[in-house]
């Protein structure tokens, strides 16, 4: 049995958790909130420096609670992008201080790929298509020929950062994605907005100020619902695209914007009319977490990758592209 | 005959002809489905024809409906299947082409190109639109390299020979290409 510490920390959440093959044995977050509006990267980092020992220490305490030894420990493992560069670096430190003190090796970990694999081990996914949904991030990834590649992305901004500026734009405190969801479910009219789909991937940003500027003449409802049902859409479509281009048949959703039902709704549709099954990981495991990072490092340790502390620099625009999956054995050949 | 049924569309054959229908998609809702389905058709049939005036080979349309678009079936292989750097460059020379004549394809895979009589037919037009910008030339190729990228393992052999032939055809195509560059690094973490 392999156990090892994960810690994350790219944005919002500070959390480190300890995990063997089997699940999660403890886990401990602290989230960041900001006083007004959006993510200040500096005081993100500010708020991670500040409670990363308090959180070690009790993430250490409840593992020796539950009657082990930190000794167990085979690996310490981080976030090492994609994020925010202040949040990343602060992290990074401490695994590097936990790792030289326990003596055990350093795994860095891509965030993108932590979402995925903490689905592929709570979920019967086995080869999915995965729409990752956060902030940040939107991306389409699937795996082949040894790699998660990205069959489509945003163009400009990620799906909850275009949420959150139209919320804003309309006077509703942050985070604004679930209120614009409840807002949406109290709609009577369809308005229409841009739908733009190039190729496999997205944009947002012109669908989110088309949205602010139908506010004049449409109720909040209707333009919550209206942005909602295009944003989506264009999501799922991509999604389906990847199904398509690649023939798999499992969709696996990732990410904190998978708490919206609605998008849920529409990927269920999509699936159950393709034939396909549709996988969603239970609430802790959708946003950002320790345990993701935590059981990807373990995957990455058991087939031999490991980060020797000189290299263990930090990647805010870290392409889960770039990481060989030396941890899934490709039955098939591609062309 | 049943061809194929990709994303968006059943395609069949029936008289010789390749009938392409854009189904309904429960998803979405009514009015979204029909505005996007009919656009995509109407889109795809006009920019069809237009880029064969460009020099670019596609099927010749031989009807059009609200959601079906009835066209000349062309006998050949989907490029996917026969791709090399020789056939590479022949696909940068035919995009540079499209490009020239300001048309983005807008959904550029090696999917929707059929390789006959030594030409390459370039097909599904429905996410093409008319636009000189460098960004949307761009975007359209990003979006070729990343499916290339994602199925093709000797894909950074495949777009060097792509780049080769675009710049045969298209004047600013090294703009283009930085351009690339560039969007291959935006859009990942704001
Ligand atoms: N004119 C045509 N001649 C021969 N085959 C075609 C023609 N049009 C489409 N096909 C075949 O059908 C497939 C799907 O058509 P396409 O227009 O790309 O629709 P979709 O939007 O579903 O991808 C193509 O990949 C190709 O194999
Ligand atoms: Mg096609």
């Amino acid at each position: 049995m392999t156990t090892v510490l994960g810690i994350e920390g790219t944005a919002w959440n500070l959390s480190a958790a300890i995990v063997d093959e089997d699940d999660v044995i403890a886990e401990v977050t602290e989230t960041y909130r900001p006083k007004t509006g959006g993510i200040h990267p500096r005081e993100a980092a500010q708020h991670h420096a500040l409670h990363a020992s308090n959180v070690i220490e009790r993430l250490l305490k409840e593992y020796r609670d539950k009657g082990h030894s930190p000794e167990n420990i085979d690996a310490i493992a981080f976030s090492q992008g994609p994020g925010l560069g202040a949040c990343l670096r602060t992290v990074a430190t401490s695994a590097r201080a936990l790792a030289l003190s326990l003596d055990v090796p350093l795994v860095g970990v891509n965030h993108c790929i932590g979402h995925v694999e903490i689905g592929r081990w709570k979920t019967p996914a086995v080869d999915p298509v995965v729409l990752y949904v956060s902030g940040g991030n939107s991306q389409v990834l699937a795996h082949r020929a040894g790699k998660y590649r990205i069959f489509g992305e945003t163009l400009d901004i990620g799906i909850g950062n275009a949420l959150d500026k139209f919320a804003r734009g309309a006077g509703l405190t942050h985070p604004g994605g679930p209120k614009v969801e409840e807002y949406a479910r109290k709609a009577t009219n369809y308005v229409k907005m841009p739908y733009v789909v190039k190729g496999m991937d997205f944009s947002f940003s012109g669908l989110s100020t088309a949205a602010t500027d139908s506010l004049k003449d449409n109720s909040l409802e209707d333009v919550c619902y209206s942005f909602q049902e295009n944003a989506f859409a264009m999501l799922v479509e991509v999604t389906e695209r990847a199904l398509a281009h690649t023939g798999k048949s499992e969709v696996l959703l990732a990410g904190g914007v998978g708490a919206n039902m609605r998008l849920r709704e529409m990927l269920n549709v999509m699936c159950e009319d393709r034939g396909a099954s549709f996988y969603v990981p239970e609430k802790r495991f959708m946003g950002d977490n320790g345990a993701m990072i935590a059981y990807t490092g373990l995957l990455m340790f058991n087939s031999g990758t490991t980060l020797p502390i000189e290299s263990s620099h930090v990647d805010p625009s870290f392409r889960p592209d770039t990481v060989d999956v030396t941890w899934i054995i490709d039955e098939k050949e591609v062309l | 005959m049943y061809l194929q049924s990709g994303a968006e569309a059943v395609v069949s054959l029936k008289d010789g002809y390749v009938i392409k229908d854009r189904i309904p998609k429960r998803y979405r809702v009514a009015e979204l489905d029909e505005r996007i389905r009919k656009e995509r058709t109407r889109a795809e049939a006009r920019l069809m024809s237009d880029a064969r005036r460009c020099g670019v080979a596609t099927p010749i349309i031989h009807d059009i409906y609200d959601f079906t678009i009835e066209m000349e079936y062309i006998d050949g292989k989907p490029v996917k299947y026969v791709i090399d750097e020789t056939m590479c460059k022949l696909m940068g020379k035919l995009i540079g082409r499209l490009h020239s004549g300001g048309i983005i394809h807008g959904d550029l895979t090696t999917s929707n190109m059929i390789y006959s009589d030594d030409r390459i037919y370039l097909i599904d037009f429905g996410l093409a639109y008319v636009d000189g910008s460098v960004e949307s030339r761009g975007v359209d190729i990003h979006v070729l390299f990343q499916t290339l990228e994602s199925t093709h393992k000797d894909h950074e052999e495949l777009i060097k020979a792509f780049s080769r032939g675009y710049r045969i055809t298209l004047d600013m195509a090294d703009e283009v290409l930085d351009r690339v560059k560039e969007i291959e690094k935006r859009g990942r973490y704001a």
